[in-house]
């Protein structure tokens, strides 16, 4: 069962939330952005995976 | 699958989905995109017996059984359409998800034409 997906996506957002606050506090708003983008490209690539074997899944299943 | 462990999937991802939501809001809606994606591929499997069912008893006795690979193409239709739907309601943006509907209703309809096609010249032959 993957049900760890979901704790890692989620742990990549707690992460990704910590570093933000911390480099605003520090006066560094560019590279706040550039963490925050960088870990939603991680998670899109993850859920676009887990997306097309549903899709994949459901089009082999329904003969789509 | 059992459906206990679905229902503590969607629980626990739901809780996860809440703490995070205020902080990241991105990662709360790929959280709960991957939380739908798990709990689908994990009933996707029980769908074969349903298929079994109704590819042995209801390809019976000169029933056109092109009709029945038609009602399945729509039921999956149906399944993706709303599960896209749903996301973009989750992410807050509900005219993109009425023209994923929408988009959905169209495709529908365009497979069901074979049928109304075939109704109609039924009807047709017991007219003339």
């Amino acid at each position: 069962m993957e049900i760890d997906l979901i704790f890692k996506i989620a742990s990549i957002g707690i992460i990704v939330a910590v570093l933000n606050t911390l480099l605003k506090n520090s006066n560094r708003d560019e590279q706040a952005m550039m963490v925050t983008i960088a870990g939603l490209i991680i998670v899109l690539m993850v859920i676009t995976k887990e997306i097309s074997s549903l899709f994949s899944q459901v089009r082999n299943l329904f003969d789509l | 699958m059992n459906i206990f462990q679905i229902v503590i999937i969607g629980i626990v991802g739901v809780l996860l989905v809440l703490s995070i939501k205020e902080k990241s809001p991105e990662f709360a809606l790929g959280t709960s995109l991957i939380t739908g994606v798990i709990v689908l591929i994990a009933v996707i499997s029980q769908f074969d017996t349903i298929f079994d069912f109704l590819n042995r008893y209801l390809t019976i006795d000169g029933f056109n059984s092109d009709y029945i690979k038609i009602l399945l193409k729509i039921l999956g239709i149906a399944y993706v359409t709303q599960f896209g739907a749903e996301i973009c309601k989750d992410a807050g943006s509900v005219s993109v998800a009425s023209k994923i509907e929408l988009a959905g209703k169209v495709i529908i309809l365009s497979y069901g034409v074979p049928i109304i096609i075939s109704l109609l010249d039924t009807v047709k032959g017991i007219l003339g």
